[in-house]
């Protein structure tokens, strides 16, 4: 993995701990990596460790809270905020894989806390130091390439709160250049939604369904072999209407790709 | 207008399944987004104008009885006459009133969402006064009794064809062999119709895009010259505005002039862009000789100081519906009522009731696009949430998702239990997975498996296998 520092390094004020081989990070895996694609939080890990992080994954944490927080269950989304804030304070740096729920740990929680001053300090302590994986490595430790190996041609979709939140949309596409092997297309509007919206999908299915419909038929337009994206909740939608079209481009989470581990079965797909 | 909000999902199926409005649909798609960013990328200042544009309006919404007065002060000096209307029926009396005092039997009417939102048209002919809409698209749905299904493009979802059809059924005096092939022979002929009701309206209603405190003006902008026609044949010129339309200053209008036309159709400005003020005075040459304002109310003071009062920035440019998803797939008529898209999900429960229209703020997917492009930087989504949240406390939220969520809540706040929990049962779902790398159906998730597979979990927690990693090292 090659480093160089960033022209002009975001957050330079939050201090490394001085933890020994660089800073110390706390990787939130979020829910859906978790439970559905470890080798997401593996990826993650190797990443940071190749730059030179020491990488720890708290065990108190389960989910950022966004299904609470976007039905409109704020006392709960609180508690777990808090929960998340304690679990993580004392890290230098807490990273997720995911664009959507580093989105809610970095943008949301403060709002939280308007009217609990002490929480709200604390939150927004924690807020600085939140990154999502890929915008961590490029933007705040300098990474500019990656040692990896993939034959085959990849389209990338810009997830919604990863794009708009936090400002992710060359980041990716610049350390996926560095992939051996990789050539990169892009699919038209692949700044469009895909349909997922968390319970929106399961809440309103009609409507969702004709959106990632659009967005499969982009996908399939660009004639790549590897669909590829940021987020968990988002491949899986589109990985799981390709498949049921019968659709043969694979789909995976960009930190495979870029770590170099992608001999486990691609998101729906089954043992070869 | 009857509201049909609470059947969302069955007016969006209807919808989904309407081939020609899909069709119609695409070219929101292709043709707006396109041109706004243009527009916009070729205007170095543009996002320090939206900047501007919402200091002025948050500016005037502290300040709105000051301004509102001011305001009526100047159109009373100018020899207008300024009538409060508190709701969508107090509005529709005056302005019945005004039509019977003119002994006005045909109106032409300018494009408005306000006289939309007030149901003025079907009031009108019910009392024997026949509204003319003079904007071809209004024109057009008005022929086919519709309503709008989008704020600057009410005929959106109408497509050529069905266009050509309505002008044979009603145009009946023009020669049945004429040829109508061309877009232009459509326009040609609603332009001949509409000329004669210009000169037959004894009252031409209009809108207003903004009213000017500092001068008592009132400002269109359009793309036909309809409205400069209808306010100025007419001997008598109804303003019909919601209280949120003013803006200070001319200098203010001009600001804000500059980010609404962009956004809305991607031009640097509209075609027309109207400023009236009072009636017609002795050194005019034309005119109205009677000049009415009537300021709709109709529940938009009651969202000053909530969470809701930033929606009252809204200048209706429409570029929140053109980058929404969830409109490109449903269209306008789905969501029940005037106002579609993000502006409606927020602002449908605001003028109607929550409890009337609980599906529109649930029907996004926050994907952030329709805030992105606000000029007036309206923090949409997280006003949507708002509602979530004012629907959850009282408890309006459909039980299933009630429970769903409760269940999830109770373990993702016991982090211990959660971890025993899903490590079994990503393990058991892991194997049952594992060949073909995906379900095609599965209990309690059938709106998700009705249209895509369920991608199976990998097997195995990430955490279970990050602690015995953690051990063996
Ligand atoms: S909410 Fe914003 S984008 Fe939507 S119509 Fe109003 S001003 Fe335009």
């Amino acid at each position: 993995m090659t480093s160089s520092a960033p022209q002009d390094p975001p957050h330079a004020d939050v201090q490394n701990g001085g933890a020994p081989g660089g800073p110390r990070v706390g990787l939130f895996v979020t829910c859906l990596v978790d439970l559905f694609r470890p080798s997401v939080g593996f990826a993650s890990v190797k990443l940071m460790e190749d730059a030179g992080c020491t990488v720890e994954v708290p065990a108190a944490q389960t989910c950022c809270g966004q299904p609470a927080f976007n039905s409109g269950d704020r006392d709960d989304t609180r508690a777990i905020a808090a929960s998340v804030i304690r679990a993580f304070e004392g890290f230098d740096y807490v990273v997720a894989p995911s664009g959507s729920c580093a989105g809610m740990l970095k943008k949301h929680y403060v709002e939280l806390f308007e009217d609990d001053p002490a929480m709200k300090a604390r939150a927004e302590a924690f807020s600085v130091r939140v990154f999502e994986l890929v915008s961590f490595l490029t933007d705040v430790l300098g990474v500019s390439a990656v040692e990896a190996r993939f034959d085959g041609t990849a389209t990338y979709h810009d997830s919604c709160s990863g794009l708009r939140e936090l400002g992710i949309q060359s980041q990716p596409r610049k350390l996926l250049a560095t992939v051996d092997g990789l050539e990169l297309t892009e699919m038209r509007d692949s700044d469009v939604c895909c349909g997922f919206g968390g319970t929106f999908c399961v809440k309103y299915p009609d409507i969702s369904n004709k959106i990632v419909g659009e967005k499969t038929r982009t996908i399939a337009d660009t004639g790549a072999d590897l669909l590829l994206a940021g987020d968990l909740g988002c491949l899986m939608n589109m990985a799981g209407k390709l498949k049921r079209e019968g659709a043969t481009i694979e789909a995976r989470h960009v930190a495979e790709v870029l770590a170099g581990i992608t001999n486990q079965p691609a998101i729906g797909g089954g043992r070869r | 207008m009857q509201i049909t909000s609470p059947g969302f999902k069955q007016n969006a199926r209807t919808a989904l399944d309407d081939a020609p409005l899909q069709r119609a649909l695409g070219n929101v798609r292709k043709g707006f987004i396109e041109k706004r960013a243009k527009a916009a990328t070729a205007l170095p200042e543009f996002d320090v104008l939206r900047d501007n544009a919402r200091d002025i309006k948050d500016h005037v919404l502290a300040h709105l009885d000051l301004y509102l007065e001011a305001y009526a002060e100047k159109v009373e000096a100018a020899g207008g006459h300024v009538h409060w209307a508190e709701t969508a029926d107090d509005a529709r009396r005056i302005i019945l009133q005004i039509c019977r005092d003119k002994n006005a039997r045909t109106v032409t009417k300018g494009k408005s969402m306000i006289t939309e939102e007030i149901g003025l048209n079907d009031f009108l002919e019910e009392h024997a006064v026949a509204p003319v809409e003079t904007d071809l698209g209004e024109y057009i749905i008005q022929l086919r009794g519709e309503h709008p299904s989008h704020i600057i493009a009410p005929a959106v979802h109408v497509n050529k064809d069905q266009v050509e059809a309505d002008f044979r059924r009603v145009h009946t005096h023009l020669d049945p062999a004429r040829n109508l092939e061309e877009p232009t022979t459509l326009l040609s002929e609603a332009r001949g119709v509409l000329r004669e009701k210009y000169f037959e309206a004894d009252v031409g209603i209009t809108g207003a895009n903004f009213l000017i405190a500092e001068t008592g003006t009132s400002v269109i902008v359009t793309n036909e010259g309809n409205g400069d026609l209808t306010q100025n044949l007419p001997k008598t010129h109804v303003v019909v505005a919601s209280i949120e339309k003013i803006v200070p200053t001319l200098d203010d209008v001009s600001q804000i002039l500059r980010v609404l036309a962009r956004s809305a159709t991607g031009q640097d400005m509209s075609v027309y862009t109207t400023f009236s003020t009072g009636p017609k005075r002795d050194i005019d040459p034309d005119g109205p000789e009677d000049y009415h304002v009537v300021l709709l109310d109709n529940g938009r003071s009651s969202m000053l100081g909530t969470e809701f009062q930033d929606m009252l920035r809204c200048i209706r440019c429409g570029a929140c519906m053109n980058h929404c998803p969830v409109y490109h797939a449903v269209g306008g008529h789905a969501y029940g009522w005037v106002y579609p898209g993000p502006m409606g999900a927020v602002l449908t429960p605001s003028l109607m009731g929550v409890d009337q229209s609980g599906h529109l703020p649930n029907a996004s997917t926050f994907c952030g696009r329709c805030e992105s492009v606000c000029p007036m930087r309206i923090p949409l989504p997280k006003m949507m949430r708002h509602w979530r949240e004012r629907e959850f406390s009282r408890n309006l939220t459909p039980a299933t998702a009630r429970y769903g969520l409760g269940a999830w809540v109770f373990f993702a706040k016991r982090p211990a239990l959660y971890q025993a929990a899903t490590r079994v049962a990503m393990a058991v779902l892991g194997r049952l997975g594992r060949g073909k790398g995906r379900f095609s159906a599965m209990p309690l998730a059938g709106g998700w498996t009705k249209y895509r597979d369920l991608p199976a979990p990998e097997g195995g927690t990430f955490q279970a296998q990050w602690a015995k990693r953690r051990h063996a090292a």
